[in-house]
């Protein structure tokens, strides 16, 4: 949980593209290069969907990969903010925030990272993935949706499947998935890389403290300002030091040790 | 152009300051806004001790506004000279110390160890608290407590003190009368609106507090009404604050009786949005051939009486 204060930058940037990569997921590239150098994998962004009062606030976005001077965004529609951006076409412009947060904790002398994503929460893990790979890091990717046709696997590699209906992969959720793996593995060799909805991340947290595993989560919250000065973004603290941490700021990654998922 | 103003003897370089709790200690966005253009800074509300604040959910987005129960959370006053205060008194602009407690003995506390420290240009009161010793009551609610806070403070300070009035109450005017009477500067018009969302499916409020304070542009109206109603009764500077976007928005402050404005939510946004509304301020008073941007406080043309309206309601 460290609290480094890399500059943020407020810059407009074109789109290059948008696509519908699956079923209600979208992949929104944007030309964002001063972001694009100075972000790693774990880190976010907020952006303006819009110009008028709806919506109002910004919406954070995980980075979900870096290519040269642009970045990737993946998203689903949910309301407001992401049916606008859905609908954003070539040579139209944003204005974003960031690079925000801290970026995921990849030290470690672990070899097998273990990448945990539930719906959206694979968002971060084609840029994760890069990062990994060029540390010379064996990678297994475990991926949770409703169903089978919201499963992407773009840019991420080694990937095992779980749906809510069984149509691809385990029937049940990503952590009943990753559990199978793990049983009559040595637990040193791993390190867990988990995104996603609180309650999965919660399940998650509870296996990996229970097989001694490193865990490293990304949280997803309401987010007013995303910089540090609204308040608006707490998790619980494990440390008893202070009773909360900013998401924004201090995460959106931790150490699933340091923070108290309810 | 004239843009600077002053209360009680301290001057502000323009009209146009951040509000308390939406631009942190004014350290945490330095990279982004040269914060040297505002008006003046109002800081995070600070207490004794730190405090927590409540537990998440804290925001929740409403059409054109937004409500928040972020409880105070605030590193406590001590932090705050040691931590923040180095580096805002390095600024070259006036550094409003917002203070809220649960105890007027607190409210003292405060501000008397900040009056130690050099660097604060005045301080802000956020009344808008509750008052541990009276079951939880807020203070900003009752007249009597809000004029007796203010008269305690009064004999500890001569540097500017604002009070900051709730709009949760019938009539904001008396009370803005009562921190007049009591020896305030200035009143600061308006905290947030008590508001709430439902999370239908849930069947639960969003707020883990229940009710949360509304801001941001949907109280612009209610916020401008409440200026003009203590403008028709206080002499002292009015602070307008409550949904500012735009010069355009900050105009319409002036116009009705704000003396300068802040702007809070709209820092979330965008955190320039202050520098922005100055420079904005400056190029509308230009347009309007005036020579001071404080030619157009108060300067509503309006024939209707405030007694008038004040009977339609
Ligand atoms: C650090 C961070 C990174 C994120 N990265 C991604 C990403 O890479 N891809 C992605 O698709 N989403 C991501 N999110 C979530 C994303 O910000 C929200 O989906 C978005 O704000 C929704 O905006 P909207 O205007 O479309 O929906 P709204 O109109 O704001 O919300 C519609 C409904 O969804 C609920 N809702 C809103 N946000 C969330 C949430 N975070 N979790 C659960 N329910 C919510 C609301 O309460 C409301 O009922 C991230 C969030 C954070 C904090
Ligand atoms: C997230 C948030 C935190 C706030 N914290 C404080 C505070 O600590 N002290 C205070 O006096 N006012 C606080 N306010 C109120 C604002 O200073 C301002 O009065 C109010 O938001 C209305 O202005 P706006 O519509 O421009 O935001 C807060 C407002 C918001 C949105
Ligand atoms: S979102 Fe404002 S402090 Fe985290």
């Amino acid at each position: 949980m460290s609290n480094q204060h890399a500059p943020i930058i407020q810059t407009i940037v074109k789109v290059v593209d948008r696509r519908e990569i699956v079923d209600g997921i979208f992949n929104l590239i944007l030309q964002a290069p001063e972001i694009a150098y100075r972000s790693a994998p774990g880190q976010f962004i907020n952006i303006r969907c819009g110009e008028g009062c709806v919506p109002l606030l910004r919406r954070p976005f995980s980075i979900s990969r870096v290519d040269g001077e642009l970045i990737e965004l993946m998203f689903n529609v949910i309301g407001h903010g992401t049916r606008m951006l859905s609908s954003k076409r070539t040579e139209d412009t944003l204005d974003v925030l960031g690079p925000l947060g801290v970026p995921f904790g990849i030290a470690g002398d672990y070899e097998t990272a273990l990448l945990v994503g539930g719906g959206l929460g694979i968002a971060p893990f084609p840029f994760l993935t890069d990062f990994l790979l060029k540390q010379k890091k064996e990678i297994v990717t475990f991926v949770g949706a409703r169903t089978g046709r919201q499963i992407s696997e773009r840019h991420m590699t080694n990937v095992h499947v779980a749906t809510d209906d069984g149509t691809r992969g385990l029937r049940g959720t990503v952590v009943d998935l990753l559990k199978k793996y793990l049983s009559g593995k040595p637990s040193k060799r791993h390190k867990i890389f988990g995104c996603g909805p609180t309650q999965m991340l919660k399940a998650l947290s509870e296996l990996a403290s229970a097989s001694s595993v490193d865990c490293e989560l990304s949280l997803e919250g309401d987010m007013a300002c995303g910089m540090g000065i609204c308040q608006g973004c707490p998790v619980e603290r494990a440390d008893g030091k202070k009773k909360y941490a900013l998401v924004c700021t201090e995460g959106p990654t931790f150490n699933s040790n340091d923070i108290i998922l309810r | 152009m004239i843009e600077s103003f002053s209360i009680r003897g301290v001057e502000f370089r323009n009209r146009v300051l951040v509000a308390s709790g939406t631009f942190g200690y004014g350290d945490e966005v330095k990279d982004l806004v040269d914060v040297n253009e505002l008006g003046g800074i109002c800081t995070k509300s600070l207490s004794w001790k730190p405090r927590d604040g409540n537990p998440p959910r804290r925001i929740v987005e409403t059409p054109s506004g937004m409500l928040n129960s972020i409880g105070l959370a605030n590193i406590g006053v001590h932090a705050f000279i040691e931590e923040k205060l180095p580096y805002l008194r390095t600024l070259n602009t006036a550094i409003i110390a917002n203070i809220a407690a649960s105890s007027i003995q607190e409210y003292c506390d405060v501000l008397n160890l900040l009056e130690q420290q050099e660097g604060i240009a005045g301080y802000e009161i956020n009344i808008s608290c509750p008052n541990v010793k009276e079951g939880g009551l807020n203070f900003g609610t009752n007249c009597d407590m809000t004029r007796q806070i203010t008269a305690r403070l009064r004999p500890l300070t001569q540097k500017p003190l604002i009070m900051k009035l709730t709009p949760n109450v019938t009539h904001i005017s008396e009370f803005a009368r009562a921190v007049e009477e009591a020896g305030a500067d200035a009143v600061s018009v308006i905290n947030t609106l008590i508001g709430m969302a439902v999370d239908i499916r849930a069947r639960k409020p969003k707020l883990s507090t229940v009710t949360g304070g509304l801001s941001g542009p949907a109280i612009k109206p209610i916020a401008l009404a409440k200026v003009y109603e203590v403008a028709q009764v206080v002499k002292i500077p009015i602070i307008g604050i409550g949904g500012i976007m735009t010069a355009e928005d900050a105009v319409e402050f002036l116009l009705v009786g704000a003396s300068a404005v802040q702007i809070g939510t709209a820092n979330f946004i965008d955190p320039a949005t202050g520098v922005k509304v100055a420079d904005g301020l400056r190029a509308f008073a230009e347009t309007q051939g005036l020579s001071d941007v404080g030619q157009l406080v108060r300067a509503m043309e309006s024939n209707i009486q405030f007694s008038v309206i004040q009977s339609w309601l």
